[in-house]
């Protein structure tokens, strides 16, 4: 029993042990001299653990009596979790030298938190979801409080950490009232406990812990956090929290409401679709006047988690389907973007600001060529990337009879188009003046230039994505 | 006779002050660490009171971990409530403005 236990979590485990070995490595061979090769190191064990999850796993497996899901769709949020947190590693490792910001705990946080991430999507219990949330949440507290002697990254820190806090209360009090009146914390238990009627108590409890992960995903009205964090916290941070928390925070979601109350889809459904609605617009519109790179991709973000939110909110197979390609789709090119967006100097110091991107063709076109791509695929033109991933979760919601909701968002992503094409507008036509570098580490040039690619070439084929997602989405929902 | 539903009011009761202790508190941080865990332990009284009420024993194991885990988040809380300190030299909530939002 035991070792069967210990066998489904061994992806896990092994990440674990690492992680303290190396703190105690690191502690015990003084300052930060390791810090160059512990980030190599973290995200090359991340890298191997994402490959054998992919490869090694298959079927469904419990542990630990329930606690501990192992399936298609926990194994496909994981490879995209590792993934990306080892991207973000290796694409900021040149940025935190530079700026002095080189410490050990900075990779070793974020594979805490990864870990955190990859226990959220596999957990099968109220109990398990909520250790998996604090670790990844107490991980990001800190590192986005990272630079500790800048006004604009402690006060990030600290926001984060208030409101973080207020949603973790949230999602227990939900938490308690799912337990009194279930009885019982496993989602199993749960699931046929609802298909008995559901009490007003249970409901309430349900609503409470979708405002708790509301919060995590920041999905609107729960966003205010969103872009006083991104704009504060060091940007090799930013690109964490926009990529890996929201692949786990969405998981996590799709996991509680399929998993534990699949049997009243319609109640959660339509609380589902107000959070995307309101995303997608809220996203869309107060973008519009944002002057920092930064803030204008923590709109994005809440725009794009609206989108993926509708793939949820149709309640089907298919919407799950629908939510892992977009998410996918969406971490990437978060991913490419950011590394450009690292890359941004001026006079030796980092800058997010629009309007220093000014006929930044004329100086880098190449770079200039890839942004542009990105971007027209975060606003969803086709035949970009994004577009398909869009494409997917309206169809998601127009066969689930949600045709105002696809209505909606095809509104908001033409409403959003706009403050994309601004950047590509100032890249391209901007007014002649001394305007920002971009001065690129291999590894960044790599990412932004291989994303770009991706956002073409992929069209053809999906490399894959689509077959499993559909197998992860009926692990879940099947 | 004290029933289950009067632990749940005393806990939504002592909930809804930790949340208004978050946002109408226009003083200093600490209040905020305060009224998350009044938070914490509104739920906390929850988790008990029904366990008890159904003989169950999760929701008392479940109680423990949000204890240990609340002691681990305050500690961190006030972690960075010190660099906070270090650069303002005050933790006013208000002072907290650098960004607007």
């Amino acid at each position: 029993m035991l070792s069967q236990d210990i066998a489904t979590v061994l992806p896990e485990l092994v990440l674990a042990i690492y992680t303290m070995l190396a703190l105690l490595l690191a502690v015990y061979t003084g300052k930060d001299g390791l810090t160059q090769l512990v980030t190599w190191a973290t995200a090359a064990v991340m890298v191997a653990v994402a490959l054998w999850v992919a490869m090694a796993g298959s079927g469904s497996q419990t542990a630990f009596g329930g606690l501990y899901v192992d399936d298609a769709f926990a194994r496909f949020a994981k490879v995209a979790i590792l993934l990306s947190g080892a991207l973000v590693l290796l694409i900021s490792e040149g940025f935190m030298a530079k700026r002095g910001l080189a410490r050990f705990e900075y990779p070793l946080l974020i594979a805490l938190a990864t870990i955190g991430m990859m226990a959220m999507v596999s957990a099968g219990d109220l109990m398990s979801l909520y250790m998996g949330l604090e670790l990844q949440s107490l991980a990001l507290y800190v590192v986005a409080a990272l630079d500790r002697d800048s006004k604009t990254s402690t006060e990030a820190g600290l926001k984060y950490f208030v409101l973080g806090a207020l949603s973790s209360g949230l999602l227990l009090y939900g938490a308690s009232l799912v337990y009194g009146y279930a009885g019982t914390t496993s989602f199993a238990g749960i699931l046929s406990t609802v298909q008995h009627g559901v009490p007003v108590g249970m409901l309430f409890g349900l609503v409470f812990m979708l405002a708790g992960l509301a919060f995590k995903i920041s999905a609107a009205p729960f966003h205010m956090w969103t872009p006083d964090v991104y704009e504060g916290a060091p940007t090799p941070i930013t690109a964490f929290f926009a990529t890996a928390p929201k692949v786990a925070a969405m998981a996590l979601i799709a996991r509680l409401v399929h998993g534990a109350f699949g049997g009243i889809t319609p109640q959660w459904a339509q609380v589902l679709a107000a959070l995307s609605v309101v995303s997608m617009f809220v996203g869309a519109l107060a973008a519009i006047g944002q002057k920092d790179i930064k803030r204008l991709m923590a709109y994005s973000s809440i725009a794009h988690m609206g989108f993926a939110l509708m793939g949820l909110a149709s309640g089907t197979a298919f919407g799950v389907q629908a939510m892992l390609v977009y998410m996918a789709i969406y971490v990437t090119m978060n991913l490419g973007t950011f590394a450009f967006i690292l890359s941004l100097e001026m006079d030796g110091k980092p800058v997010t600001d629009i309007a220093l991107l000014n006929q930044f063709s004329k100086r880098e076109p190449l770079k200039a060529l890839a942004v542009l791509v990105l971007m027209f695929s975060l606003a969803g033109v086709p035949p970009m990337l994004g577009f398909f991933g869009k494409f997917y979760v309206l169809k998601a919601a127009v066969d689930a009879g949600m045709g105002w909701l696809a209505i909606a968002g095809v509104i908001a992503s033409v409403i959003g188009a706009f403050y994309y094409l601004r950047i590509v507008y100032f890249m391209y036509f901007g007014a002649e003046q001394a305007g920002a570098e971009s001065k690129m580490a291999p590894v960044q040039w790599l990412a932004l230039m291989g994303v770009a690619g991706i956002m073409l070439a992929a069209v053809v084929n999906f490399f894959g994505l689509e077959p499993a997602a559909i197998a992860a989405a009926a692990s879940l929902a099947g | 006779m004290i029933g289950l539903q009067h632990y749940l009011v005393v806990a939504a009761a002592l909930f809804v002050i930790g949340i208004f202790g978050i946002f109408l508190n226009r003083k200093n941080v600490i209040v905020i660490l305060m009224s998350i865990e009044l938070m914490l332990l509104a739920v906390n009284i929850n988790f008990v009171a029904f366990s008890s009420a159904s003989g169950d024993l999760v929701g008392q194991v479940f109680s423990l971990l949000i204890l240990t885990v609340a002691a681990a988040e305050a500690a961190i809380g006030l972690a960075i409530l010190v660099v906070f300190f270090r650069n303002r030299g005050s933790i006013d909530v208000e002072d907290a403005n650098v960004m607007k939002g």
